[in-house]
C-alpha cells in the first residue's frame, strides 16, 4: 500500500517583476508520508513559505506537479483549489491570523461556514477543536484578551475544526516564548501522534524542529539535507 | 445569515468610522425625506390630479374670468361628462400671513368632482341649506381652530359685497377631510350662488371650469373641441389636463423637482465619495484577514459577496435611519408652520430612498469588493 500522501515532481516557482524573473524553487523534489510530521528548514529566503503555499494551493508553480492524495493540485481550477482547500488543508500561521473582532469560538467555526453543518453542530464541532487545543474557558474571548500561545491554539483549533488531510504551519512558533512555543509544539505532536495528523511545518528553529519525525533542509531553492529525528 | 457576526464585526472594528459613514448617510437620506415633503408641499394636488379631469380657464390668463354660461355649453361636447366651475376669491382672514384659498362652488356637484375631498353626508345637506354656509379642509381648520358653528370673517382683496364692504361672513357648515395624504386640506369652499349674488360687479363671471370627460384617453380630442366651441368668441378658453395645469401652476415657483434632483445628486455624490473611501479604507485594511478567509477556502466571490454586504449593511443602516427620522419629523407636522398646503413624505419617494439605499450600498462596495475578489490569498498573506 503506497502511504505517500503529498508527492512533488520536478518543483519550480519563480516570481517576475518586470523583465527580471527571480526563481525560488528549482526541480524540487519531495515526498512526505501519511501520518508524518515533516520539519522544514532553512534560511531566509529559501522558499520554505513558497514551497508550503504550493502545497497549500495558495500559489500555483511554474513548473512540475503536487499531487495531495488523489489530487493533482496544478490541475485544479480556481474554484476547485478554494474548494479543496478548504476540505483538505488546515493553515497555522506564525501570527495566529485570528479574525479580531470575533470570539474565539467564532474564529474557530469560520471553515464550517462554508459547510452545510447547522448553527449548533457548527457550534459543538468548534467547541471540540477549542476543548482539543485546551483552550474550552476562553470560548467567548477575542483575540486581544488572549496571550500569543492561546491565540495560537485559537489558530490550530481553527485549522484543525473541519478535519482535514493536511496540517499546514508557517512558523507557528516563531511569534511565541520557549514556553508557550513548547506547548504549541506539544499540541501539533499530540494532533500527529494520537490523531494520525499529516503536519508539515515551516520553521528556523532547530528545537521546534526537533520534535518532527523528519528534517528538510532547504536552500536557494534546493533540497539540500534531510535527516529523520 | 450564517456570516452576519463576520459582517457585523468588521463593522465593529473601527465603531467611530462606522459611526460617521452611517450619520452622513443618515443625514443624507433625512434631507432626502424633507425635499420630498417639501415638492409635495409645492406640487400640491399633482400627484392626485385626475386623469380625466380637465381645467378650462380663459386663453389670455387664469385671472381673466370666463362666462358661468359656458357651464352648459361646456356640458353639451361630447366626451364631456361633467363639468363644474370655481373662482379664486384671494381673500385674509385676520392677517395676511394666514393664507389658505377660498373658492366659492356648487357644492354637491364640486364634491362629486373631486371625491377625495370627503364631507359627512349631513355637512353637505347643512351647506345646502345655508346660503351663507361655507365647509374648511381639516387643516386650516386645526391651524385657526374653526369649528362647526363658527362665523367666519374674510377679507376681501379682489371682491367686495354689493354695499361695497370688503368683509365677507361665512359661517362654519362643514370641515372636509382628505381621502388621500396628497389631497389639500387648507382650502375653504362657500357657496357660488351667495358669492354671485352679493358680490359687486363682474356677477355671472366664474374663474375657470373643470370638466370630467368619460373616457381618459379622449382628454386632448375633448380638450380641443372645448377650445373649438369658444373660438372667435370674447372669452376664448384654454383647456387643458388638471395635471398638466397644476405643473404648471407649480412651476411659477420654480421647476422644484429639478431643483431637488440637483440638490440631491451632489449630495448622494458626495455620500457616495464618503462611504465609498471609508469602505475602501476598510477592505484595505483588512487585506491580510481577506487573505485568511480565502486560505481557508473562502471563494473568490463569497470574499466580494461579503464586502458588499457590508456596504450595504452600512447603507441600509444609515438610509433606514434617515429615511425613519425623516417619517417621524415630517409626521410631526410642517416646520414652516404651514407655508405648505400638504407636507408629507409620499409612499413613492420612501420606496423610491429605499432604492437609493440599496444602490448607494452596491455602488460604495463594488469597487473594494472587487479588489477583495481579485486579491491573490499569497500575495495578501505576504502583507501580513
Amino acid at each position: 500500500m503506497n502511504d505517500s500522501l503529498v508527492r512533488i515532481e520536478n518543483l519550480s516557482k519563480e516570481f517576475q517583476r518586470g523583465s527580471e524573473v527571480t526563481p525560488v524553487l528549482a526541480g524540487l523534489r519531495l515526498e512526505i508520508r501519511r501520518g508524518e510530521f515533516l520539519a522544514l528548514m532553512g534560511p531566509s529566503g529559501s522558499g520554505k513559505s513558497t514551497l508550503l503555499n504550493l502545497i497549500g494551493g495558495l500559489d500555483r508553480p511554474t513548473r512540475g506537479s503536487i499531487a495531495v492524495g488523489e489530487d493533482r493540485v496544478e490541475t485544479l481550477s480556481d474554484s476547485a483549489l478554494t474548494a479543496w482547500r478548504a476540505r483538505h488543508i488546515g493553515f497555522v500561521f506564525q501570527f495566529y491570523n485570528l479574525m479580531p473582532s470575533l470570539s474565539a469560538l467564532k474564529n474557530v467555526e469560520l471553515p464550517l461556514l462554508l459547510t452545510h453543518l447547522s448553527s449548533s453542530q457548527r457550534r459543538k464541532h468548534a467547541e471540540t477543536a477549542l476543548e482539543i487545543v485546551g483552550l474550552t474557558h476562553r470560548l467567548k474571548h477575542y483575540p486581544h484578551q488572549l496571550s500569543g500561545g492561546e491565540q495560537q491554539r485559537v489558530g490550530i483549533a481553527r485549522a484543525i475544526v473541519t478535519d482535514p488531510t493536511l496540517l499546514l504551519c508557517d512558523e507557528p512558533t516563531g511569534d511565541l516564548d520557549r514556553k508557550s512555543g513548547d506547548e504549541i509544539l506539544g499540541l501539533l505532536e499530540g494532533l500527529n501522534r494520537q490523531q494520525g495528523k499529516t503536519v508539515l511545518m515551516v520553521t528556523h528553529d532547530p528545537h521546534a524542529s526537533a520534535r518532527a519525525s523528519r528534517i528538510v533542509h532547504l536552500d536557494k531553492g534546493r533540497l539540500v539535507q534531510e535527516a529523520v529525528s | 445569515m450564517k456570516f452576519f457576526p463576520l459582517i457585523w464585526g468588521s463593522l465593529k472594528r473601527r465603531k467611530l468610522r462606522t459611526a460617521l459613514t452611517v450619520s452622513s448617510i443618515a443625514a443624507a437620506f433625512l434631507l432626502y425625506g424633507y425635499l420630498s415633503a417639501i415638492r409635495s408641499g409645492i406640487e400640491v394636488g399633482i400627484p392626485i390630479a385626475g386623469q380625466d379631469r380637465l381645467i378650462v380657464r380663459h386663453k389670455i390668463s387664469l385671472i381673466q374670468l370666463l362666462p358661468a354660461s359656458y357651464l352648459g355649453r361646456i356640458e353639451k361636447i361630447e366626451g364631456v361628462k361633467q363639468a363644474v366651475h370655481s373662482t379664486w376669491f384671494g381673500g385674509i382672514y385676520q392677517d395676511a400671513k394666514n393664507f389658505f384659498p377660498q373658492i366659492p362652488v356648487n357644492p354637491a356637484d364640486y364634491l362629486r368632482m373631486y371625491p377625495e375631498f370627503r364631507l359627512p353626508p349631513a355637512q353637505l345637506e347643512a351647506w345646502e341649506r345655508k346660503r351663507t354656509g361655507a365647509v374648511v379642509g381639516r387643516k386650516t381648520a386645526s391651524k385657526f381652530g374653526f369649528k362647526v358653528g363658527d362665523r367666519v370673517p374674510i377679507q376681501g382683496t379682489i371682491w367686495r359685497t354689493a354695499g361695497g364692504a370688503t368683509t365677507w361672513e361665512f359661517d362654519i357648515v362643514g370641515i372636509y377631510e382628505g381621502a388621500d395624504p396628497a389631497a389639500d386640506e387648507t382650502q375653504f369652499f362657500f357657496r357660488y350662488d351667495y358669492f354671485d349674488e352679493a358680490r359687486m360687479g363682474a356677477r355671472g363671471q366664474v374663474g375657470w371650469y373643470i370638466v370630467r370627460v368619460e373616457d381618459p384617453a379622449q382628454s386632448e380630442a375633448v380638450a380641443r373641441k372645448i377650445d373649438e366651441e369658444f373660438a372667435n368668441s370674447p372669452a376664448e378658453t384654454k383647456a387643458e389636463s388638471e395635471k398638466a395645469f397644476m405643473q404648471s401652476f407649480a412651476k411659477q415657483v420654480g421647476d422644484i423637482g429639478l431643483i431637488i434632483k440637483a440638490i440631491l445628486s451632489a449630495v448622494f455624490f458626495t455620500i457616495l465619495l464618503i462611504a465609498g473611501n471609508t469602505m475602501a479604507q476598510g477592505v484595505r485594511e483588512r487585506t491580510g484577514e481577506i487573505g485568511v478567509l480565502k486560505a481557508i477556502g473562502f471563494c473568490n466571490r463569497l470574499a466580494m459577496g461579503l464586502v458588499l454586504a457590508e456596504s450595504l449593511l452600512v447603507a441600509a443602516i444609515g438610509g433606514g435611519i434617515g429615511l425613519g427620522l425623516a417619517w417621524v419629523l415630517i409626521s410631526m407636522g410642517d416646520p414652516t408652520g404651514g407655508a405648505f398646503p400638504v407636507f408629507y413624505f409620499p409612499i413613492s419617494d420612501v420606496v423610491m430612498g429605499a432604492v437609493l439605499v440599496c444602490i448607494l450600498g452596491l455602488a460604495t462596495g463594488l469597487l473594494p469588493g472587487l479588489s477583495a475578489l481579485r486579491l491573490q490569498v499569497a500575495t495578501a498573506l505576504r502583507r501580513l
